[in-house]
């Protein structure tokens, strides 16, 4: 359990970026390769506010019950950074979909090596 | 599975390998990355953003007593985001503005048709009907507590987006105004430069705080925190809500 407890969230995430790099390198389909790039992206979040957990540490907001600034908080830091970065995972993604959506309409085709000029 | 898998399988595994290395807090790398939860906050940065000390200021902060500290946010994220960090939070909603305005350029015109044949059952066109004002008002107040509770602008907006969304779902034929969807952002986002250009006029530096901060948990405190929160709300819930729309009608 001491590994899972130490490994299951740093280790996991690591591994989630890891699907989704291995999505986008093996996939023909465009809209499959930019699930992996969303699960890249979720990888590299977790992973992110992972390392600000400190054990048993507490949500960053003072609240009645958590009432001074000398509590176990954990890292707001990496939470800040990440709250952000969802958000423009979105529209990142949307993005990448419209540009999807294009290309089928002028090709017909959602597999890459279909596509004239990415033959492989 | 060919040749090309096995090699990616191959690829990614050495380097998985790498970034568990440089994340394995039992080795030393040179990093200083602790193991999982033996994180020391004193010897971050944070820690100055907890105790609000970034100007050698304060020192003890209790909730619902202390008067005007030096950033008036009861959560830390929100003080971080739209106080101490408000610079980078200003450049990741412009991510978010070039992002929204590439996809709609890239789709052009949205006066297609909707991409769903016929209307939804009765009986989902009613339960939109009841839900739609509640998510609007949770999302309206995830914004207005954003200093004080779990939440805030980015949150909110997401969340009234998703009422916009679930009207798209229920009426074939629900057509978002985009030039008020447009006037709603530009003002939001002149407002936020705006902000940020007072503080520069009366304290000497971008997105300064310039009104009082108040008593620390209280609605109306933080001084200008819950105003960017706000603004950031109805930008990133405009161009969300554009978002969807563009997709629907592609």
């Amino acid at each position: 359990m001491a590994f899972l407890n130490q490994w299951a969230y740093i280790g996991g995430s690591i591994i989630l970026i890891l699907i989704g790099l291995f999505g986008v390198l093996t996939r023909r389909n465009l809209i499959k390769i930019v699930v992996s790039i969303g699960i890249m992206d979720t990888g590299v979040n977790l992973l992110l506010v992972s390392l600000g957990y400190i054990n048993g540490g507490l949500a960053p907001i003072l609240t009645a019950t958590n009432p001074t600034n000398n509590l176990n908080f954990v890292d707001p830091l990496p939470q800040a950074l990440v709250l952000t970065a969802i958000v423009i995972g979105v529209a990142i993604l949307a993005l990448a979909l419209s540009i999807v959506i294009k290309i089928y309409e002028n090709n017909n085709t959602l597999q890459i090596d279909e596509l004239r000029g990415l033959k492989l | 599975m060919r040749f090309r898998d096995y090699l990616s399988l191959f690829l990614v595994i050495i380097l998985g390998f790498i970034i568990f290395q440089a994340f394995d807090g039992t080795i030393d790398n040179g990093l200083n990355i602790k193991q999982f939860g033996e994180v020391n906050l004193s010897e971050r940065t944070s820690i100055h953003y907890i105790n609000k000390d970034v100007n050698n200021e304060s020192t003890q902060i209790i909730y619902n007593e202390s008067k005007n500290p030096e950033s008036g946010s009861a959560n830390y994220v929100t003080s971080i985001i739209a106080n101490y960090r408000a610079l980078d939070t200003l450049g990741e909603i412009t991510v978010l503005f070039i992002a929204a305005a590439g996809l709609a350029f890239v789709l052009g015109d949205h006066n297609k048709n909707n991409a769903f044949a016929s209307d939804a059952s009765f009986i989902v066109k009613i339960g939109v009907k009841i839900l739609f004002p509640l998510l609007f008002l949770l999302g309206i107040y995830i914004i207005i507590h954003g200093h004080l509770t779990p939440g805030g602008g980015f949150q909110g907006g997401a969340v009234i987006a998703t009422a916009i969304l679930l009207k798209f779902l229920a009426y074939k034929d629900y057509k978002l105004n985009h030039t008020g969807l447009t006037i709603l952002e530009s003002f939001a986002g002149i407002s936020f430069l705006i902000i940020g250009l007072i503080g520069l006029y009366t304290d000497g530096s971008f997105l300064t705080n310039f009104l009082a901060n108040g008593t620390i948990g209280t609605l109306f405190s933080a001084g200008v925190i819950p105003i960017i929160y706000i603004l950031i709300g109805i930008k990133v819930g405009a161009e969300l809500s554009g978002i969807i729309s563009n997709l629907i009608n592609a």
